[in-house]
C-alpha cells in the first residue's frame, strides 16, 4: 500500500491537472493564464495540463472577485473536485477583491467562499508570476510529502 | 409536434468550450438548434454604481478593468467623455499616443481571437502560433506602458507616459515581424482548405439582419456594412491618418475571420503613420479635480466594435452617472439569430465569432414597463442590502462565512 501511495503522490506532484474557472474576472487574468499555457511560457513543461471538467482536476485556478451569481457555482465546482484538491487565486481581485472591493455584487476574494492554497497577486498576474506561483505550490507539496505530512491527503470529511 | 424540442441542453456557466462564465440553454431537435436562451450576469460586478462612488481619476482605473482585453478602449472612451464635459483641449501628442496604444491593443485582441477561433474548430496549431506571435505585441505594450494588460496609460487631459525614440524604434521592429506573420495568417485564412470548409456558411448573418439587429464591429463589417467609428465619428488622431475600413461579403464566420486578419495589417499601417507624424509637445494638460456639471456621450471603436460611454457630471469630484454599452451587448442578439436552425456542433465557433466579452457586457440593463413604469433611484447602501437580501432568498448567504473569517482573523 505504501508504495502505491508513493507512486500516486509522485504522479500528482509531477503532473497536476488544472481547471480554470473565471469567477467574475475582467478577462485579463484569464488570458494571462492561457498565455502561460502557450509556447512562450509553456506551463505544460511542468506537467500542468488544462482540463475541462472539475472531476479531472487537482488544482482549481480561479480569477476574479467571486460575484454573487457565480458564488454557489464555485462552491459546486469545488465540491465536484476529487480529494486532494488545491485552489490557486490568480490576480489581486481573486486574492482580496482588488479594485472591486466593496462593490455590492462581489464577495471580495476567493477565500471568502472556499479555502485557498496559493495566492498570486498582480493586476493582472503576469504569466511569469503564475508559473512561479504554481511551481511554489508544487514545491511546498513535495516538501510536505517528504516530511510525511499527511495534510496533502486530507480526510474526506473535510 | 413538428417544432417541439426533443431536449434542452444547458451549457455553462462552467464549460470547457466557454472561456467566461455565461450560460446558454439550447433547445434541440435532434442535432438542430431550435432556439437559444442566453443568460448573462455572472460577471456583473457593479462597476457603474461603483464609479459613482469614486473620484474621476480612480474611475479611470476602475473602468479600465471593465474588460482586460479591451481595457484601453474603455478607459479612453471614459476619459474622452470627461474631457468633453470639462472642455479640455488634449495635446496632439497625447492623442497620437492613445491611437498607437489603441491599435496595438487591436492587434493583440485580434491575434487572441484568431487563436481562440482556431481552438474552437480543433485547429490548435493556429492557437499556439498566433499566441506566440501575440507575445511580440505584449512585449511592446509592456515596454511602453509598464504592464502587459490594463496599461493605465490614460489620464484626464492626456496620457501618463511618453513614447521616446528607442521605444518607437522597438515598435517599428516589432511591426516588421508582425506584418510578416500577418501575411502568413492571411494566406492561411484564404487558402487553407480546413478553415474555408469549416467556416464557410456557418453563422450566417445577412446585411439586412446586421442593420435590423444593430450588430457592430467586425461582425457587421463581415456582412458588408461599412460601420467603423474611427471613420464615421473620428476621435483621437484618426481624422489625420489614412487607412481602409475592411469589409467582406461572405457574411459568415469565414468572412469575420478574413476581416479580422486583414484589419491586423491596417492597424500596423496606422501605427507606422502615427509614429512617423508623432507631434512634439506635452503629453498631458492639468485637469481640474472637480468636473463642471454636464453630460457627454463618447464613442470608441474597440476591437470588438463600437463602445459607448455616457457620463453625467454634477460639479463634484465624482460622476453622477456612468453608463457603459460594450460592443458584445450589441452583438449578442445576433448570436441567437445566427444559431437558429444550425447544428449544435457549430455553436462554439459561432459564439466565438463575435469575439464575445461577457465581462464587458454584464452591466445592468433596466427595462421599464411601458404602462406607468417609473424609474427609481437607489443609493449605495440600499443597493448593497438589496443584493444581500436577493441572494439570501436564493439560499446564498455570506454572513456565516464573514463571521468565520472575522473569527479567524481575530485569532
Amino acid at each position: 500500500m505504501r508504495i502505491i501511495k508513493k507512486i500516486v503522490s509522485w504522479a500528482r506532484i509531477k503532473s497536476p491537472w488544472i481547471l480554470h474557472f473565471n469567477t467574475g474576472a475582467c478577462n485579463a487574468c484569464d488570458i494571462e493564464i492561457i498565455a502561460a499555457l502557450t509556447p512562450r511560457y509553456d506551463l505544460e513543461r511542468f506537467g500542468v495540463v488544462l482540463k475541462g471538467t472539475p472531476r479531472h482536476a487537482d488544482i482549481l485556478v480561479c480569477s476574479g472577485p467571486v460575484t454573487k451569481k457565480i458564488e454557489d457555482r464555485l462552491v459546486r465546482i469545488y465540491e465536484q473536485m476529487p480529494e486532494p484538491k488545491f485552489v490557486v487565486a490568480v490576480g489581486t481581485c481573486a486574492c482580496s477583491g482588488g479594485v472591486f472591493d466593496g462593490c455590492y455584487n462581489v464577495a471580495a476574494g476567493i477565500n471568502q467562499v472556499i479555502p485557498v492554497s496559493a495566492y498570486i497577486p498582480g493586476c493582472p498576474a503576469s504569466p511569469k508570476a503564475i508559473i512561479d506561483g504554481v511551481v511554489k505550490l508544487l514545491a511546498s507539496l513535495e516538501e510536505k510529502e517528504n516530511k510525511g505530512d499527511v495534510s496533502i491527503f486530507p480526510s474526506p470529511e473535510r | 409536434m413538428h417544432n417541439s424540442p426533443d431536449f434542452k441542453i444547458p451549457i455553462g456557466p462552467q464549460h470547457p468550450a466557454l472561456k467566461e462564465p455565461e450560460s446558454f440553454s439550447v433547445a434541440l431537435k435532434g442535432e438542430k438548434i431550435l432556439g437559444v436562451d442566453i443568460r448573462l450576469g455572472y460577471n456583473h460586478r457593479g462597476i457603474e454604481k461603483a464609479a459613482e462612488e469614486r473620484s474621476y481619476v480612480q474611475d479611470i482605473y476602475l473602468i479600465e478593468r471593465v474588460c482586460g482585453i479591451c481595457s484601453h478602449s474603455h478607459a479612453t472612451c471614459f476619459v474622452q467623455a470627461v474631457e468633453e464635459i470639462a472642455g479640455l483641449a488634449v495635446p496632439a501628442r497625447a492623442l497620437y499616443i492613445r491611437t498607437i496604444i489603441g491599435e496595438l491593443e487591436r492587434i493583440h485582441s485580434h491575434l487572441l481571437w484568431l487563436g481562440v477561433a482556431g481552438h474552437e474548430i480543433g485547429f490548435d496549431t493556429l492557437l499556439m502560433y498566433s499566441w506566440r506571435d501575440r507575445e511580440v505585441v505584449m512585449d511592446i505594450l509592456a515596454t511602453i506602458t509598464g504592464n502587459r494588460v490594463n496599461y493605465g496609460m490614460n489620464t484626464i487631459g492626456g496620457v501618463r507616459r511618453d513614447i521616446d525614440a528607442p521605444q518607437a524604434e522597438a515598435i517599428l521592429n516589432a511591426l516588421t515581424i508582425l506584418e510578416e506573420r500577418t501575411k502568413y495568417y492571411i494566406e492561411i485564412a484564404t487558402e487553407e482548405t480546413t478553415i474555408i470548409k469549416r467556416l464557410s456558411g456557418v453563422g450566417v448573418l445577412s446585411r439586412e439582419d446586421v442593420l435590423r439587429l444593430d450588430a457592430v464591429g467586425p461582425t457587421a463589417r463581415a456582412s458588408g456594412v461599412k460601420r467603423d467609428v474611427r471613420v464615421d465619428d473620428p476621435y483621437a488622431a484618426y481624422a489625420e491618418l489614412s487607412f481602409d475600413v475592411i469589409t467582406d461579403n461572405h457574411a459568415d464566420v469565414y468572412g469575420r475571420t478574413v476581416v479580422r486578419v486583414k484589419e491586423l495589417l491596417e492597424s500596423c499601417k496606422i501605427i507606422r503613420q502615427a509614429l512617423k507624424n508623432l507631434p512634439q509637445g506635452p503629453i498631458a494638460i492639468r485637469a481640474p479635480r472637480k468636473i463642471p456639471a454636464g453630460e457627454a456621450l463618447s464613442r470608441y471603436e474597440a476591437p470588438r466594435g463600437e463602445d459607448v460611454h455616457y457620463v453625467k457630471a454634477n460639479g463634484t469630484e465624482k460622476p453622477e452617472r456612468v453608463k457603459i454599452r460594450a460592443p458584445t451587448l450589441a452583438n449578442v442578439q445576433a448570436v441567437k439569430h445566427m444559431l437558429r436552425d444550425r447544428f449544435l456542433a457549430d455553436m462554439p465557433i459561432v459564439v466565438a465569432a463575435i469575439d464575445p466579452c461577457f465581462s464587458c457586457t454584464d452591466r445592468m440593463v433596466a427595462l421599464k414597463e411601458q404602462a406607468g413604469g417609473r424609474a427609481k433611484v437607489i443609493n449605495w447602501q440600499a443597493l448593497h442590502n438589496f443584493s444581500i437580501e436577493w441572494h439570501k432568498q436564493r439560499g446564498i448567504d455570506f454572513a456565516p462565512l464573514n463571521k468565520k473569517l472575522k473569527e479567524r482573523l481575530a485569532r
